[in-house]
């Protein structure tokens, strides 16, 4: 993630699934733009983010920079069903016993192409992070995660968890994942996992033995499966808030 | 009420069921005994509409209506169940949820007015006590960790709120325990024991035939029906076997 201001393209490792036509466009000065956040020792913040935007725009690229202070606790849960492309990048630098809390939804239709991509630094001992990524895309669309974990040698005791699954509803949809890890110290948990497959034809079977429409039924396995980005959300009306607004998003898959 | 004709139909290009005859009456209740692999689930996954099993020949019609015209929710809402040998777990869906876009579906589909919150309990609540399963159960995801016994006393709570016209129950019984099958037994009886509804019990064993007294008794082997007869039939089965007993 250099700060150089060249404009980044596919052949960089961190803009391999990016969209190299937006990313031309934009230009270097406006790609190299990061907004911060600084989370005061032992405290917490949160953002929530659905980010839409109507099928001619053509995207954004949010770049966001966070330092949390020790015992300190950083939440980020967002929905990406926007524009032509893009992409939400979070870095994240954990100071000791911090935590990064991360749930992302990528969704969507068409030539979309919608991506996370996460940096976390795991800066000292006992900090810990959980990112929960899932992907819904039709069309001939694609969702991306890009998830790199950095434990350091003195950072001991860190425990890091990081999941993606993606649905895919049509044959031209596609997903990626690519979990980074580098780990450098020894007594410490790092999980990741990665699934990508289709709507499970037998539960749709199962729903529609009972009468329940195909549109239904597939609104009410995506729900349950979008949730789980938001399952760590606290407070209950704004996680069905977030799950609501994102599955809207739904709708308008003429699938 | 369900006339099944001649029926022929294919798995992944592979032909399973080969000519298939049967008729139940309206009241009745026939039970499907066959051995292993005979096609006893396929076809109550043809006659639900299954993708991937394909119709290539013959006609099904339940109440004088071409059922394989429909698609597999249109059928239930004409008032078809199926009974999984397997029933599906759904994480993230509560029974309640299923239970209630299930009904409310049905209800639409026919005209009627759709469940409010507190009818819809109701009738779960009824269903539930008369199959013995505890109302909690029903407020976690769709059959997760429910074990062998208890998704199929949820097959048949949803059945009875369901409240279906025509029910094909496949192995319904197995892995109930001895109580269980008595419970499930008179639930099918209270359910579906009516003039207008009928019900088609697929079972390797007679003894929930004792508790669900069967009109008729077939014998499904290759693909087709090739033996009939009365309740009297399974007991043969039973004691001497398939192969004596088609042979
Ligand atoms: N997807 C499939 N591809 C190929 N063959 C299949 C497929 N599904 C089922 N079959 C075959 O169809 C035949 C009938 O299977 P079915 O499940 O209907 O049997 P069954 O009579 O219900 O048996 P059981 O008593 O064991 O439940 C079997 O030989 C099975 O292997
Ligand atoms: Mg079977």
């Amino acid at each position: 993630m250099s700060e150089v201001a060249t404009v980044p393209t596919t052949r960089d490792e961190d803009w391999r699934y990016a969209d190299g036509d937006y990313l031309a466009a934009a230009g270097a000065e406006a790609l190299a733009r990061w907004r911060t956040i600084e989370v005061a020792p032992g405290e917490t913040e949160r953002n929530c983010e659905v980010r839409l935007s109507g099928p001619e725009a053509s995207g954004f690229v949010d770049r966001l920079r966070v330092h949390v202070g020790k015992g300190g606790r950083y939440e980020h849960f967002a929905t990406i069903a926007a524009g032509r492309y893009a992409r939400i990048e979070i870095e994240v630098t954990l100071d000791e016993g911090a935590h990064f809390e991360f749930g992302g939804v990528t969704l969507g239709g068409g030539d979309k192409r919608q991506e996370f991509v996460t940096r976390t630094i795991h800066a000292a001992p006992n900090c810990t992070s959980n990112q929960v990524v899932r992907a819904v895309h039709w069309g001939r669309s694609v969702g991306n995660f890009l998830g790199r974990i950095e434990i350091p040698q003195h950072s001991q005791k860190v425990d890091a968890a990081q999941n993606f699954r993606a649905i895919l509803l049509e044959k031209g949809a596609s997903a990626n994942a690519k979990p980074e890890l580098e780990i450098f110290a020894d007594d410490v948990k790092a999980a990741h996992g990665a699934a990508i497959g289709a709507l499970d034809d037998r539960a749709a079977f199962y729903m529609a033995s009972r009468g329940i429409p195909p549109e239904v039924a597939r609104k009410l396995l995506v729900r349950a499966f979008v949730a789980d980005a938001f399952d760590s959300v606290e407070d209950d009306a704004t996680r069905d808030d977030l799950v609501e607004r994102t599955l809207a998003q739904l709708d308008e898959a003429a699938v | 009420m369900l006339k099944i004709d001649n029926l022929t139909a294919e798995v992944d290009g592979k032909p399973i069921l080969k000519g298939l005859a049967l008729e139940v009456g309206a009241g009745e209740v026939h039970a499907i005994m066959g051995p292993n692999g005979a096609g006893k689930s396929t076809l109550s996954y043809v006659l639900g509409g299954r993708p991937g099993y394909e119709v290539t020949g013959g006609s099904v019609k339940l109440a004088g209506v071409d059922l394989l015209e429909l698609e597999p929710h249109e059928r239930a809402s004409l008032g078809l169940f199926l009974g999984f040998q397997y029933p599906v777990e759904i994480p993230g869906v509560s029974f309640v949820q299923f239970l209630r876009e299930a009904v409310n579906a049905q209800r639409k589909a026919r005209g009627e007015e759709a469940y409010s919150g507190g009818e819809f309990l109701k009738v779960a609540k009824e269903k539930a006590g008369l199959l013995r399963l505890d109302m909690d159960m029903l407020k976690r995801p769709v059959n997760v960790g429910f074990s062998g016994g208890e998704k199929k006393r949820a097959e048949m709570v949803q059945m009875g709120i369901l409240d279906p016209k025509f029910a094909v129950l496949d192995e319904t019984d197995s892995g109930l325990d001895i109580d269980a099958l008595r419970v499930v037994g008179q639930g099918i009886n209270e359910i579906m024991r009516e003039p207008g509804k009928g019900v088609l019990l697929i079972t390797h064993y007679q003894r929930l035939l004792e508790y669900v007294q069967p009109d008729k008794v077939h014998v499904l082997a290759d693909g087709r029906i090739v033996k009939s007869g009365g309740p009297e039939l399974a007991q043969r089965l039973e004691d001497e076997g398939y192969e004596a007993v088609t042979a």
